[in-house]
């Protein structure tokens, strides 16, 4: 059978070329780009069961329990949706994953689903990369309130997004595919002002 | 703008979050045995207070759980918020509100 893996092109392959040419330098840098074709599992399961203890095992990770946890181990994250939600982000094959996922919990009341597609990962990285976010997110991303291996879903531009700090400037947005664009898009516009230098130093 | 306090997300905005209307009506017993007056009553029928108000909401762009809130119509003030497997909160006191 052909790969149609060939073929596939990604959210924002269009975009690839405008991340580049208008990543933004100087003091207040912050640039955009894809991480690309992401493997993504969503997981529904009572916490408490035998079966979520399944799923943890071959996870190498607890499912955590709290809003904004993300329990990480080697390619594997795992990020907190709901009480009995999660959202399983991975650089292994969805083809290895997923049916490693549904065979540890089998005729258990649980789903496990490939969900690679519904999203993309879109990566804002730099010095001014909060200020930018916190233009269009209700949420309050002060280090106070928010940090690095904090993940939720909330909103950006007014439409719904899983944002996930990974890094003191670094931050992942999952936008569903078809928001991609537009969310890429008021980004790359939310970023441009930070090419300039204010006397304040532009600091929060 | 309001701030509700999701029980599994804590404090977010309203922006967040989808009204469900008036908590606590029962689905008829025997829906085939109402009348069409009855049944437009469950339908389309709501208590409209100025005061305490039971209403559900759901946390659409965040847990996308539903739970109920007990506000006062006329002040804004959120008086309780509890969910499902949770006791409804008794009308006059604001025992298992957290805001
Ligand atoms: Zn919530």
């Amino acid at each position: 059978m052909a790969d149609l893996t060939m073929a596939r092109r990604s959210p924002l392959a269009g975009l690839a070329r405008e991340f580049m040419e208008k990543a933004v330098t100087g003091r207040r840098h912050v640039r955009l780009s894809e991480w690309r074709f992401t493997t993504m599992v969503s997981l529904r399961v009572d916490p408490g069961t035998d079966a979520a203890a399944a799923l943890a095992q071959v996870l190498g990770t607890a499912l955590p329990r709290v809003v904004g946890e993300v329990s990480s181990r080697g390619q594997h994250h795992v990020i907190w949706q709901g009480p009995d939600e999660w959202l399983v982000v991975s650089e292994e094959s969805p083809d290895t994953l997923v049916p490693a996922l549904a065979a540890s919990v089998l005729d258990a009341h649980a789903a496990v689903v490939d969900v690679s597609a519904n999203r993309t990962v879109l990566e804002v990285q730099g010095a001014a990369a909060r200020a930018v976010l916190q233009k269009g997110c209700p949420l309050d991303l002060h280090p106070r309130a928010f940090g690095p291996g904090k993940a939720v879903t909330t909103t950006l531009a007014r439409v719904p997004v899983l944002l996930w700090q990974v890094g003191p400037h670094g931050y992942r947005l999952l936008p569903r595919s078809s928001f991609a664009d537009y969310v890429a898009r008021w980004l790359l516009d939310a970023t441009e002002e930070f090419a300039s230098d204010f006397a304040d130093d532009g600091t929060l | 703008m309001l701030q509700l306090n999701c029980p599994w997300c804590g404090p977010r905005d309203e922006t967040e979050y989808h009204y469900g209307g008036q908590a606590h009506v029962p689905y008829p017993e025997d829906p085939s045995a109402l009348s069409d007056a009855e049944w437009a009553e469950y339908l389309f029928v709501r208590d409209n207070p100025r005061g305490p108000y039971a209403e559900r909401w759901s946390h659409s762009t965040g847990c996308r759980r539903w739970f109920n809130v007990v506000r006062d119509t006329a002040s804004y003030e959120v008086l309780a918020v509890y969910t499902h497997a949770d006791p409804r909160p008794v009308p006059g006191s604001t025992a298992g509100g957290s805001r």
